[in-house]
């Protein structure tokens, strides 16, 4: 078992299949009228979060509970790094508390790789700036399998901002890792073709999102970022929401039984229609709820044993 | 300071395999178990089998095949798996999860019968017993194992047992099953010819 999670390529096929298995029997507990498994008693996880983020650091806590591991949130706000702290200064000292993992957020890129230099526990990338998201792709591959039964063979549409996002760059790592065919969609300003490529050969980029919908199993729809917009990628918002939202009209584009993603949060009329978000075929609350399940899997596979 | 050097092993000792019980004892101890449940239990009513991955599963189902050829009732059958609740999780490498499954009925109320192949240190049965009261309020619990090999090391005992070996702490016992490994079989390893 890997000692890490930073990026959607640490896992191979076999340890992403043990960390989606895991999180099936974690999924039990939560229907269960005692939600909590012992496994984790005595092991201190820190929630280490520099961006603001409801989701994620909410299901991390909720999976670290629930595995009885006591959890220490610490927000960079009214901390002492608004007096100037460094991240290794901030690293040494959770070291020096015991920390067994360290579950990371920060905007920079590449922030979790140098702290699992500094410190002895697991670290988890939590979003690291434009870079990786790994727990919120193993949730989406959990969501695909879950809804679709397989996720080798499937034919995955990441749709918008894939230039800015951390989920795209983490979903197209593990998903080709698990045999899963993915094409990028978005205006030509927002792909990183190159890039896209280098990460995972043989990925399909398109600017015509009618076109791609027929083909797939799962459209992902990605949130634009509108902090990130200064730049003008596209003429205007609602030119985007023309050609690259999801509508009532797209939506019923796609074959029968494919489903619609979105890591939240949504800009309801921007890339998502309202009708579509709230419709059967998305997986938008379920993808909450097996986040935690995710997150227990990834911190008892990482935290459980002798591992470290 | 190291340990002074152990003493050079003088004649090499053979590895001797005994088998305690071969397929048609193993079956015949399996229909005696499911008569002791019924009778124990006043038919099996209310009572819900559940075993003990790996091969306390499929003795469970023995077992409750066995009572409802006996007596025409359908006991509940079930999984417990209790990996996160083991203590010693920390002293090896992450261990994989499995599955419980519980049967319609649930386990409220019930009488639980749980089911293993081997009892030795009490280790597993105590984790049982924690899961066990993470998934349900039993009536009562009891304790069905193929073979009791003591050097128990909770104040655990079984409700049924199926044979009892006394063993050397040094000696290994392992039961074989058809569901599992191809073959009903239990054999002692490691002990005196």
């Amino acid at each position: 078992m890997i000692r890490h999670l930073l990026s959607g390529g640490d896992v191979d096929a076999d340890t992403a299949t043990l960390i989606l298995d895991t999180a099936t029997e974690m999924a039990t507990v939560a229907g269960r009228e005692v939600k909590k498994l012992p496994a984790l008693r005595g092991r201190t996880v820190v929630n280490l979060f520099y961006e603001d983020s409801t989701r994620t650091r909410i299901s991390f806590e909720a999976a670290a509970k629930r595995l009885s591991a006591d959890v220490i949130n610490f927000s960079a706000k009214g901390s002492s790094v608004a007096k100037g702290e460094s991240l290794k200064d901030t690293a040494l000292t959770l070291q020096a508390m015991g920390a067994d993992a360290v579950v990371v957020r920060h905007p920079a890129s590449g922030a979790p790789h140098r702290l699992a230099n500094w410190v002895d526990g697991s670290v988890v990338n939590a979003g690291d700036g434009t870079h990786e998201h790994p727990t919120q792709a193993l949730l989406d591959a959990y969501t695909m399998r879950s809804r679709l039964g397989r996720l080798a063979g499937l034919h995955v549409a990441v749709v918008g901002d894939v230039l800015h996002s951390r989920v795209a760059r983490s979903n197209v790592l593990l998903l080709s890792t698990l045999g899963a065919k993915v094409t990028l969609v978005g205006p030509p300003t927002l792909i990183p073709v190159d890039i896209a490529q280098a990460l995972a050969p043989g990925i399909g980029v398109s600017y015509d999102l009618d076109a791609v919908l027929p083909n797939v199993d799962v459209v992902m729809m990605l949130r634009v970022q509108r902090e990130r917009m200064n730049d003008s990628y596209f003429p205007s918002a609602r030119e985007y929401a023309r050609r690259y939202g999801l509508d009532v009209p797209r939506m019923r584009r796609l074959p029968e039984h494919a489903i619609v993603m979105h890591p939240g949060p949504m800009n309801r009329g921007m890339e998502i229609a309202p009708e579509v978000a709230d419709s059967p075929r998305s997986t938008i609350v379920e993808q909450v709820a097996n986040g935690v399940s995710v997150r227990m899997a990834v911190l008892y596979l990482l935290l459980g044993g002798n591992n470290l | 300071m190291a340990y002074p050097p152990a003493a050079p092993a003088s004649p090499p000792r053979q590895p001797s395999v005994k088998v305690i019980l071969a397929a048609a004892d193993v079956s015949r101890v399996v229909d005696r178990i499911a008569h002791q449940i019924l009778e124990k239990t006043q038919g099996a009513a209310d009572t819900v089998l559940l075993g003990i991955p790996t091969r306390g599963v499929p003795l469970a189902k023995r077992l409750a095949d066995r009572i409802s050829t006996f007596e025409d009732v359908a006991v509940g059958v079930g999984v417990l798996d209790i990996t996160l609740y083991r203590d010693d999780l920390r002293r090896h490498a992450t261990r994989a999860v499995g599955p419980t499954q519980l049967p319609a009925g649930g386990i409220d109320g019930k009488r639980i019968v749980l089911v293993d192949d081997v009892l030795f240190s009490g280790r597993t049965v105590r984790a049982a017993l924690d899961a066990l009261s993470d998934v349900g309020r039993p009536a009562c619990v009891q304790l069905a194992v193929l073979v009791d090999r003591g050097h128990r090391q909770l104040p655990i005992r079984a409700d049924y047992v199926g044979k009892n070996i006394p063993t050397a702490l040094a000696e290994n016992v392992k039961v074989t099953l058809v569901e599992t490994d191809g073959s009903d079989e239990v054999r002692l390893y490691g002990g005196q010819l």
